[in-house]
């Protein structure tokens, strides 16, 4: 009896997914399909978060009062979308401190650039259009997935970034259209931060853990390959107006396929970052935890005021 | 004759079609939240406007105050860098 029950409820998922028509909350899924859920929404939500140290870094030493607005305002939106990825994944049933645990003990992972360093102020122009960028790519593709809560959190992200990118671009132009200096910082941002971007989208298709089943389920819609090449056929001609060189020689325009072919990424890099060796990955995880911890004076204050109101309620009740 | 007694004013949010938001749609009064809901079927999905339905005790909800709004909201006026227009970028780049 309960086996024909689970067949039905698992057939009525897969119509819906197939039908295009969302997931919501209460809504019986596989348990697969949810722990995968749990593990790709809670990884955006932590990327977003640990995002906000890179950039966070150069708060204090914006050249001017108009950089340092703007970009207290890109880390606060980081920091907004990084609690609705973590209540859209609290409707799966898994809770706030048991994904900070899973960060803090590197059980949960994040996207690996965000444990390279933002080295020169170009590094803030380089971050925004290049980081922000391929992350809008990946975002625009979600706003399709098959869970509700996920899918509605991206379309609200996505309305936001769209000034991450061009604060991005537009430090990059001018810092490329200054003087020689200010022109090779812009390079070297450049070429520091490409294959770093590139990474972003994970491993090639063929070579993707969790891939083909999440494609299945709908909660990717297009490949990490896919992605990566609509990321460097717009990009390339943003780097022309730049001025810059290439950051890969072999980036070129291929006619009969229509897109830039570019180089292999260099994949051990990429595995060693995250598995936890790239240049800041320890530094990222213990400045959540001090933070973390800091920040237990507020919790402490919030849960006596919570104290209080019910005390004081319970005496007006009696 | 009894006095007639006040019940609690209810508002309803519903949710029209799978993967979009609950909206607000309007308010009723009910003895007891599971009896809102049944009026709330019955007032506001009498042609299938929708898929899923929340009722919420409107003294339940803590509202922004409508006199003071301006102050509440007005720390934002002024940070147009928020938005993508602040941004001129040549022709040559487009859709960013
Ligand atoms: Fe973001
Ligand atoms: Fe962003």
């Amino acid at each position: 009896m309960r086996n024909t029950d689970e067949h039905a409820l698992q057939a009525e998922f897969d119509r819906r997914v197939a039908a295009e028509e969302k997931i919501e909350p209460t809504d019986w899924m596989p348990d697969d399909y949810r722990k995968n859920l749990i593990r790709q929404m809670s990884q955006h939500a932590h990327s977003e978060i640990i995002g906000m140290q890179p950039e966070g870094n150069w708060i204090t030493r914006a050249p001017s009062l108009r950089r340092k607005a703007i970009l207290l305002a890109k880390v606060q939106d980081e920091g907004g979308h990084g609690l609705y990825l973590y209540s859209a994944t609290e409707t799966l049933g898994i809770t706030r401190s048991e994904m900070i645990e899973a960060l803090q003990t590197r059980k949960a992972k994040y996207a690996s650039i965000f444990n390279y360093p933002t080295l020169t102020w170009a590094d803030i122009g380089a971050v925004g259009w290049l980081v922000d960028g391929a992350a809008i790519v990946n975002q625009i593709a979600l706003q399709r997935t098959s869970y509700g809560p996920y899918a509605r959190a991206m379309i609200r992200i996505c309305k936001e970034e769209s000034f991450h990118q061009r604060q991005g671009y537009e430090l990059m132009l001018e810092m490329a259209k200054g003087s020689p200096q200010q022109k090779q910082m812009a390079q070297d941002a450049l070429n520091r931060f490409w294959w770093p971007s590139l990474m972003m989208f994970g491993p090639h298709d063929g070579d993707s853990a969790h891939s083909s089943k999440s494609m299945q389920w709908k909660i990717k819609r297009e490949s990490n390959d896919t992605l990566r090449q609509r990321f460097i056929d717009q990009t390339v001609p943003q780097i022309e107006v730049l001025g810059l060189e290439m950051p890969d020689p072999e980036i070129k325009w291929n006619e009969t396929r229509g897109h830039y072919d570019s180089g292999e990424i260099n994949w051990d890099e990429f595995y060693k970052v995250i598995n936890g060796n790239g240049p800041c990955n320890h530094q990222r995880i213990k400045h959540h935890v001090k933070a973390h911890q800091d920040g237990e004076w507020v919790r402490e204050a919030v849960r006596a005021y919570r104290a209080k109101q019910a005390r004081k309620k319970d005496e007006r009740a009696a | 004759m009894p006095q007639q007694e006040h019940l609690a004013v209810y508002e309803v949010f519903v949710r029209s079609a799978r993967g979009l938001d609950h909206k607000h749609v309007g308010s009723l009064h009910a003895e007891s939240p599971e009896h809102a809901l049944m009026y709330a079927r019955d007032c506001y999905l009498r042609r299938s406007e929708g898929i899923s339905v929340w009722v919420v005790k409107a003294s339940d909800v803590t509202a922004s105050q409508g006199d003071d709004v301006a102050d509440f909201v007005e720390p934002m006026d002024d940070k147009d860098y928020r938005h993508a227009t602040h941004y001129v970028l040549p022709e040559s780049v487009k859709n960013m």
